[in-house]
């Protein structure tokens, strides 16, 4: 098919940030995951786990702890003090309200969602009522000095578990007295440290389990204030702990990034006395494992190296398939790069800075596998330093590389970027229209005319950019039967004549940019869109959604193409569907209208739609084998798919011209640099 | 190891229940359910314990001036309790009573000495004067007449069992310094009266018995400090006046130089007695202390002191140990596994269990009791005298019991039936097996067809056993495997009948074949000429032997010629014989050396390979290696060469096809043929060359491989490099995409 030069970049510097706290929405399919820099994401298992919503951070908004409440309310707590509570279709937050307790370290919503406890650093829980549009201070329980770390309820709502340094407390809710306080250090006989109780469960039976940090999981019989069992996982803390809805089965992660299950199975088979028995260790984390979350399916733990780990429990699982394997993500599901073809520019999205960098060259060629010697380095132009506490929500680089535009959740900033030799004068374009912020996409029209804007409610802002430095709100494309989500995805043709946008409900509007009005909407697929392009030539929209379809949708005819129904016959090749991380970004090749250029963490995919698909019996991955094929065997054992693991893991792979790809790799080792030492383990044999 | 557990304190006891004789309890008795005892003591009262809560369930008394005269026994049957007390009057009452004088209440005509309570025989009443009822005998008619039967001799000790559905009581009685033992069958109304064999200076203090395969094992602890075995059939059917019945010692209570004074005993298994007794050494005040011995070894396996004293009275239940310990109830768990010599010096490594077999050896049991014991539906694993823990399988057997019941019969029933007829029968039987109980019905056939050989010299069904085999493995190779013990002597007949490719296939299935009939199916495979039965190349390129084990790596058109020069006629005389090998050996050596082919047949080699695949322990195939005729250990030991040198010429050292032997089964058998063969492979002009050949062949290979071991640095070396250039951060590369 033919040689790339493929610039391969690894000078990406990103760290994502560790997770801090999960909550699996109770009796749903979501999972709310937060990182230690503020950030809070939403998983949707029923796509795939797709990372569906991202509300970036802020500097000044730590959480400590998550809750669903009143059915698929998302609130937030942390150290500033504050009750946060998302909006998860404007992907921002909706309100805050001061605790009055100091810092949160610890939050929990009852059963029915209808009140919250927090616990605070003063030693206090209090109760707020979840109100229409927000949150109701109720009461104050018993208080006692000594911060509280953690806090479950009762599952009939009646009682509150709370644990603290050295002790748990057991509240009544109705009169907020406390019932109970149970010292959790007194069998330890060793130096007096302080055992701090890092994760509580309050189990139906009136069981409570508590992780400690000295590595114990303890359960105690809170009426009788007495030990039923202590199992010592670790020699360093227990840090997080999860039950089962079913209250059969609880995760707990320790500091080592061990996670281990915990099974309530029958001392032996047909009996009814069952015991907590320590049945599966796990050692997906390198680091503390701050957070674990037990779902009907999975056990779900997320640590300070940034992993998201989803280990299914294969005794839950029906068949092979894409729910019963092992998923680890460390990267975010969507682009942090964006590139200026024309002027071989790369923009590295930070938390709170961009990056522009040009790339290196070459004058010489090779054979596969060869690396070239560069004539010119790749150069660092310009960082850009967002000013305020709040998160980078997006970024672009126009295509001619002149334009470059970010924005927070308050701001939306444009810069004309000007080079002269091989200095670089980066000038702020004042006086940028009002918009509906946040901005969640932004994309510059092809011949960077253009930028558009995602924006909420289903709407995207079509802003003209003037030169020298300006612009001009041109016009604001609304879905015509509105749509309370944020747009997250954009498409514009090479042409110019349409824009495709994708909302939070995954409804896929095209717009015809040359007289402004909403052009048609793609059939709906029940799954969440991860990808979409147009084709510069055919005009045809490629689809990719998390469980793994492809689709093209023809847009002049608003019919999906002869192809696209070919694929859907004949179905794609088992190996392609099992895959698990969704395509994050699809371009095209110009000279090659057959070709269409996807990838997703792990690889790089060619597809060639000349090429017959592979059936399930062909081998899916087969370039190693076809470069070991005579030319003329070859021609056989073609098929469609021509894939390339060769870059991991991929951030971003674009075509520069013709022959020449970018491809941004972020290798997991140089993340694993950036943090801090793990807890050293004594390995035999060494 | 036996070994004594922890104790725990059951209950305090009053001030009758002291130390010393004729202090303590008057008995203790199982409880209406595991783990539950009931203690009588000396005066009014009886209580009921759940031992393991250390908690009294309940407690019944009878009036001031009224005394229990006779231990409390639970019915098994109707859950009642059932008392004698002033020596005539019985109570029979129920959990949910509460005082003893509201309760059913019926004045006998004689004393009581004990009632026995039985599992599955229902109480059993010991009078005096040496009379025998059953509780509902006697129930029907209290006032009923109580024959006399030992006139002055005194009752010291009684005990009942069950021997099949009746009951058993025996008891011994004193009389100047004699002692009677007297056997009861209550079913046949039969008594036999035994006199014990006089012992010198000394008089039992303590008597203990088991019933196995209707014999009575009766210990007497004599005052010697010595425990005899005493042994009386119940088949008697002389009717002699008072046998004399001689007894052997079982145990001598001493070690080294202490001995210990025992008052009481109990029988844990077969191999180990407790006894509860004083231990006095020589000039040492004596301690009272609890022992466990074992008797086949006569050894003290553990001891635990009791300073506080004892009543010098043992109870044991359900593993535990009952006896008064100073003013307690104690109770003491102990373990004791099966004795073995290494455990019995205390050399057991772990306490593993001995080797569980989980089938059911069909052969043990005769065609009849075969039918008796599906009949009485009764588990024959547990019938077995072997302590067979039967794992999971053992709920299959119990489960497919009413099935089997009628291929068992039906077996019988074929069992004179003619050859054609038996076979159909039998195809038929196996079609109709379902899954489950398909491996017995299996080991049946089996064990019948080869029932069936063994009486028939003839008969020798080679196709059936092969049919069975394959539709078996097809059928259920899922749900169990073949083994060995299913059908022991399958694989001996066809040694007998020299059934080679029967033997392949059972070599390659069974997992648990004896080491002895591995040697013996080598042997069979190697031997070339013999003067009653040969297997030639000839022979055995004539029946089928599966041979996708060598079809691989043997030239088999070449082998053909070769094979060929060395048919060797049936008939010869030894040294004609020793002739032929030398002159052949020369010849094969030197094809070997030079063009390296192989030594044997490709069937020859196919069955070779199967015992090269089958599982062994080398301790116990080396004996018999070592029996190996000299020929044909040269024979082996050149086919092992050969396949070594083939192993060796790929790089993954592995010889290709199915079931084909790997390099560490080829190195295995040779060191071990080595080590069983050398002085004579040193001896053997013929082996010289061939050693010296194996000899140089290894040392290259060793020189390869630590030549291979020193380059190992430098191609890390490169690895690193390889990795080094990984890190850059930035780099264009070529990709081609095809």
């Amino acid at each position: 098919m033919g040689e790339f030069e493929v610039h391969r970049v690894r000078f990406f510097g990103l760290v994502p940030a560790g997770v801090r706290c999960l909550a699996c929405q109770p009796r749903g399919g979501r999972l709310a995951l937060a990182r230690t820099d503020g950030a809070v994401e939403v998983y949707n298992f029923a796509a795939n786990y797709f990372q569906e919503k991202v509300i970036p951070g802020h500097e000044a908004r730590s959480v400590e702890a998550l809750c669903w409440a009143a059915g698929d309310r998302l609130f937030g707590a942390g150290l500033s003090g504050h009750i946060t509570e998302y909006d998860l279709a404007l992907l921002c937050v909706a309100c805050s309200v001061d605790g009055c307790g100091g810092p949160i370290w610890s939050m929990a919503a009852n059963s029915s969602g209808t009140q919250l406890a927090i616990g605070c650093e003063d030693g206090s829980v209090k109760l707020f009522q979840v109100v229409p549009g927000g949150i109701q201070f109720e009461r104050n329980l018993d208080r006692r000095k000594g911060r509280i770390l953690c806090l479950s309820w009762h599952p009939s709502d009646t009682h509150i578990a709370a644990g603290s340094i050295d002790f748990l407390r057991v509240f009544d809710v109705c009169s907020g007295q406390t019932l109970q306080r149970i010292m959790v250090n007194y069998h330890v006989l060793k130096v007096r440290r302080e055992c701090i109780v890092w994760s509580i469960a309050f189990l139906s039976s009136g069981t409570v389990i508590t992780s400690d940090s000295f590595g114990r999981v303890q359960f105690w019989d809170w009426q009788r204030g007495t030990l039923l069992e202590s199992h010592t996982v670790s020699t360093s803390a227990v840090l997080s702990l999860a039950v089962s809805e079913k209250e059969d089965s609880i995760i707990v992660g320790t500091s080592t990034g061990a996670t281990y299950q915990f099974q309530l199975l029958p001392v032996k088979m047909g009996s009814l006395e069952k015991r907590w028995v320590r049945t599966k260790p796990f050692q997906h984390h390198t680091h503390d494992v701050r957070a674990v979350a037990h779902s009907s399916t999975a056990l779900i733990s997320g640590g300070l190296d940034a992993q998201l780990v989803i280990r299914p429990l294969m005794e839950k699982m029906q068949k092979k398939g894409y729910d019963a394997a092992l998923r680890k993500f460390t990267f975010p599901h969507r682009r942090l790069v964006s590139c200026a073809r024309k002027a071989r520019l790369l923009l590295f999205q930070f938390s709170q800075h961009l990056e522009l960098w040009r790339l290196g060259s070459t004058d010489e060629t090779g054979k596969d596998g060869e690396v070239l010697p560069l004539c010119r380095m790749p150069e660092h132009l310009v960082q850009l330093k967002s000013k305020g506490p709040e998160h980078i929500y997006c970024s672009c680089v126009s295509p001619c590389g002149g334009w470059v535009a970010y924005s927070t959740a308050s701001r939306f900033h444009l810069y004309r970027v000007q080079y002269e030799g091989d200095g670089v004068s980066i000038k702020k374009v004042p006086k940028v229209p009002k918009l509906l912020l946040p901005a969640y996409q932004l994309q510059f029209s092809s011949d960077s005319g253009s930028l558009f804007v995602a924006s909420a409610r289903g709407s995207v802002h079509v802003l003209q950019l003037l030169e020298p430095g300006g612009c001009k709100h041109l016009h604001t494309f609304r879905p015509p039967s509105g749509s309370p989500e944020a747009v997250y995805l954009l498409a514009s043709s090479a042409d110019g004549h349409w824009l495709a946008a994708v909302g939070g409900d995954w409804a896929i509007h095209v717009y015809d940019l040359k007289c402004f009005k909403h052009h048609c909407t793609v059939p709906t697929y029940s799954c969440a869109v991860t990808a979409l392009a147009i084709h510069p030539v055919t005009n045809n929209l490629v689809i990719a959604y998390s469980d793994q379809q492809l689709f093209e949708f023809s847009i002049p005819e608003k019919q999906y193409t002869a192809w696209s129904r070919m694929v859907q016959n004949c179905g794609l090749h088992r190996v392609w569907l099992e895959r698990d991380s969704p395509i994050t970004h699809i371009t095209f090749n110009p000279k090659n209208p057959s070709h269409i250029l996807l990838h997703d963490i792990y690889m790089f995919c060619v597809l060639d739609k000349s090429l017959p698909l592979p059936d399930n019996s062909a081998l899916l991955m087969n370039q190693s084998t076809l470069k070991q094929l005579p030319e003329t065997a070859r021609q056989r054992q073609l098929h469609a798919f021509k894939i390339c693991k060769k870059f991991q893991p991929l951030l971003f792979a674009d075509l520069l011209d013709e022959n020449c790809l970018v491809m941004v790799e972020r290798p997991i080792m140089d993340i694993k640099t950036q943090l801090p030492l793990p807890i050293q383990q004594k390995k035999f044999g060494t | 190891m036996a070994a004594l557990c922890e104790s725990f304190t059951l209950c305090g006891l009053g001030p009758s229940g002291g130390v010393g004789l004729g202090g303590g309890l008057l008995a203790l008795e199982p409880g209406p359910d595991p783990d539950h005892v009931l203690l009588t003591d000396r005066g009014r009262t009886a209580t009921l314990f759940k031992v393991s809560d250390q908690k009294p369930l309940g407690c019944w008394s009878v009036k001031h001036g009224q005394i229990i005269t006779c231990p409390v026994v639970c019915n098994f049957e109707t859950h009642e309790y059932i008392a004698v007390h002033d020596d005539k009057v019985l109570r029979i009452w129920k959990n949910k009573d509460i005082n003893l004088d509201k309760v059913f209440k019926a004045t006998l005509s004689a004393d009581v000495y004990r009632i026995h309570s039985l599992p599955n025989g229902g109480p059993v009443v010991l009078f005096k004067g040496g009379g025998v009822r059953t509780l509902d005998v006697l129930l029907e008619a209290p006032q009923q007449e109580i024959e006399n039967i030992i006139s002055d001799e005194v009752i010291k000790w009684s005990e009942a069992f069950m021997e099949g559905q009746q009951p058993v009581l025996i008891f011994t009685t004193e009389k100047d310094g004699d002692f009677f033992v007297y056997v009861q069958k209550l079913k046949m109304n039969s008594l036999h009266k035994y006199k014990l064999e006089q012992q010198e200076l000394s008089k039992p203090l303590s008597f203990t018995a088991y019933i196995k395969n209707q014999i009575i094992t009766l210990l007497c602890l004599y005052s010697n400090d010595s425990v005899y075995k005493v042994l009386i059939p119940l088949q008697q059917n002389t009717e002699e006046e008072e046998q004399i019945l001689s007894k052997s010692l079982l145990l001598n209570l001493s070690v080294s130089g202490s001995v210990l004074k025992g008052t009481s005993f109990v029988v844990l298994d077969k191999d180990h007695v407790a006894v509860l007794g004083s231990l006095a050494a020589s000039g040492e005040e004596s301690k009272e202390c609890l022992t466990i011995w074992n008797t086949k070894f006569q050894t003290l396996q553990t001891s635990k002191e009791l300073p506080l004293g004892t009543s010098g009275q043992l109870w044991c239940y359900e593993e535990k140990f009952f006896f008064t310990h100073g003013k307690v109830l104690t109770v003491i768990m102990y373990k004791c596994e099966t004795s073995s010599l290494a455990a019995a010096v205390g050399k057991l490594k772990d306490s593993q269990t001995p080797d569980v077999s989980s089938f059911v050896n069909w052969n043990t049991l005769g065609d009849e009791e075969l039918v008796v014991s599906f009949q009485s539906q009764q588990s024959v694993a547990l019938k077995s005298e072997s302590k067979m823990t039967l794992r999971s399988k053992r709920n299959t057997v119990a489960k497919v019991q009413p099935d089997t019941l009628s291929v068992g019969q039906l077996l019988l029933n074929l069992k004179d039936a003619s050859t054609t007829a038996f076979e159909d029968e039998l195809r038929q039987l196996m079609s109709k097996a379902q899954m489950p109980d398909f491996q017995a019905t299996i080991g049946c056939v089996i064990t019948a067809l080869i029932n069936r050989c063994k009486t028939n010299p003839k008969y020798y069904p080679r196709n059936f056993l092969l049919q069975i085999f394959f539709s078996g493995c097809e059928l259920c190779s899922l749900f169990f495997s073949y083994s060995c013990s299913l059908c022991p002597d399958l694989m001996a007949v066809a040694l007998e009948k020299k059934d080679v490719h029967l033997l392949q296939i059972c070599l390659q299935r069974f997992p648990d074949i004896p080491e002895e009939i591995t040697y013996a199916c080598l042997k069979v495979f190697l031997r070339q000429v013999g003067i009653t039965v040969f297997i030639s190349e000839a022979y055995l390129q004539r029946i089928d032997v599966n041979l996708e084990s060598v079809i691989c790596y043997i030239d088999i058109e070449f082998n053909n010629k070769e094979v060929k020069t060395e048919i060797v006629e049936n008939g010869f005389n030894a040294e004609l014989e020793q002739d032929i090998w030398d002159t052949k050996i020369t010849k094969e050596t030197h094809l070997t050396s030079d063009g390296e082919f192989c030594p044997v047949g490709p069937q020859k080699a196919a069955l070779l390979n199967a015992v090269l695949h089958s599982a062994y322990s080398e301790t116990f195939l080396l004996p018999h290696l070592k029996n190996l005729p000299a020929q044909q250990a040269v024979l082996f030991l050149r086919y092992l060469y050969y396949l070594y040198v083939k192993c060796s010429e790929k790089i993954n050292t592995t010889l290709p096809g199915i079931r084909s032997p790997t390099i560490n089964q080829i190195m295995d058998w040779m060191c071990l043929l080595l080590d069983a063969q050398f002085t004579v492979m040193v001896m053997l002009p013929e082996a010289k060359e061939l050693l010296s050949n194996l000899h140089k062949f290894v040392r290259a290979q060793v020189r390869f491989y630590s030549e291979l071991n020193k380059i190992e640095g430098s191609l890390r070396e490169l690895q690193r490099l390889n990795h080094q250039k990984d890190s850059q951060t930035y780099s264009i590369e070529v990709l081609e995409l095809i």
